[in-house]
């Protein structure tokens, strides 16, 4: 079995995930970057899009996070994001009429 | 008795439902204590890592970034007060604006010129009243903040400290005034200097045997610091903003508890004088009987 690291997708509000993964696909400012266990100590500024995480048996979950920080070190990465939501958490009605709030409302704005 | 009966009757009726009030005002502040001491913890692990990642990035580049440059001449600084948006709370909002007075007093002794900022419409009233400048302002979430408000709050203050020279908005120094959640018991209201940064300074500072990690930063350390920055001080006032509002809670128990207090009390004073104006009309009821009946029989025995 592949080695393991930790991994923790923290959100402002609230701790998302944390557990141990084998592999962490995540998009920086430049460009895509894939972490396995034992990677050296990288600081990097994530984009907006989606952070894709294999567990440990694997498991497998997908986040949308809208742009944050990653940093490895210690075999522990840490996703930082002002916003992060865990595909199988998130409600796509619900994403949906907050779409529909938002653009509603930069029009009453115009 | 100067007061009839029936109107100790109705004041005791009225401190009762006065004292119901307070009491559900207590309980409901108690258990929102709760969720929002919660909520402080949970945004505790973003700021604890947010704050390792600055101070890694501080000790192993050695960039500059306008956020920490003390200006050389700072010339307007900008207060942001954090005060309550509902009042029963206390002394709460009252001690927080007298500490950004004092702030404001010192600063303006240092020659500056202060630009205030507030959130919370208890502050906005109390500027208002006084006919004073407040230069933006936010209300509407102080018992519940969201990360969002921390966001707006923090690039307003960003953009003023930012701003060119010259511009109407720009201020050389950015401070902080809002009440720390030291206990239940006791808060006491806070100032800090936020902008520029002075060196990572935090609660939640990482182990100091910790040794912090040889990152490699991409794309640069420029960009990372370019990046993280505004977030490590969007993420510090949306901690003070989390204290503030546990603080307010906090508050609010403290005094809606006293205010029950006092209208048991005032209940029981009020009990106590209803009764003896009823013993009074008793005894006077009882001598009128006995003088009427001693009259009688005074006459009854002249008439023999």
């Amino acid at each position: 079995m592949a080695k393991t690291m930790q991994v923790s997708l923290v959100a402002a509000d609230r701790e998302v995930w944390s557990g141990e993964a084998t592999v962490v696909n995540c998009r920086t400012l430049a460009g895509e970057i894939g972490i396995m266990a034992d990677h050296q100590p990288v600081m990097s500024v994530l984009a907006g899009g989606q952070v894709d995480v294999r567990t440990v048996e694997d498991g497998h979950w997908v986040a949308a996070v809208d742009g944050g920080f990653i940093s490895v070190a210690d075999n522990h990465v840490r996703l930082l994001c002002e916003y992060a939501e865990l595909s199988h958490e998130s409600d796509f009605e619900e994403a949906k009429r907050l779409m529909e709030e938002r653009k509603a409302a930069l029009e009453g704005e115009d | 008795m100067a007061v009839s009966l029936r109107e100790y009757r109705a004041r005791i009726r009225s401190v009762e439902s006065t004292k119901k009030i307070t009491r559900a005002m207590e309980l409901i502040a108690a258990s929102r204590i709760i969720k929002a001491q919660q909520r402080a913890q949970q945004a505790a692990p973003y700021a604890r890592e947010l704050t390792r990642a600055v101070s890694a990035l501080v000790t192993y580049s050695n960039t500059d970034h306008p956020l920490t440059t003390e200006p050389e001449d700072p010339k307007r600084a900008a207060i942001l007060i954090v005060t309550s948006d509902r009042g029963l709370a206390g002394a709460y909002s009252s001690s927080v604006l007298k500490e950004g007075e004092r702030l404001a007093e010192r600063l303006r002794g240092e020659g500056k010129e202060v630009v205030t900022y507030l959130t919370g419409r208890k502050g906005e009233a109390y500027f208002r009243f006084r006919g004073r400048e407040i230069a933006d302002s936010w209300s509407g979430f102080s018992d519940q903040p969201r990360y969002e408000n921390a966001k707006q709050v923090g690039e307003a203050l960003i953009g003023a400290f930012t701003a060119d020279e010259g511009e109407p908005e720009q201020v050389d120094e950015v401070h902080l005034v809002y009440t720390q959640f030291r206990s239940m018991l006791v808060q006491e209201p806070h100032a800090v200097r936020m902008l520029p940064l002075e060196i990572v300074e935090s609660d939640e500072r990482p182990e100091r045997d910790e040794v912090l990690p040889l990152y490699e930063f991409e794309p640069s350390p420029q960009e990372v610091l370019d990046a993280l920055l505004p977030k490590y001080v969007q993420s510090r006032i949306f901690y003070a903003l989390l204290q503030a509002s546990a603080s307010e809670l906090a508050a609010r128990q403290k005094a809606m508890k006293s205010a029950t207090d006092n209208a048991e009390e005032l209940i029981k004073k009020y009990t106590r004088i209803a009764n003896q104006a009823r013993q009074a009309g008793i005894t006077q009821e009882i001598s009128e009987i006995v003088g009427g009946v001693n009259a009688l029989a005074d006459a009854n025995a002249a008439g023999d």
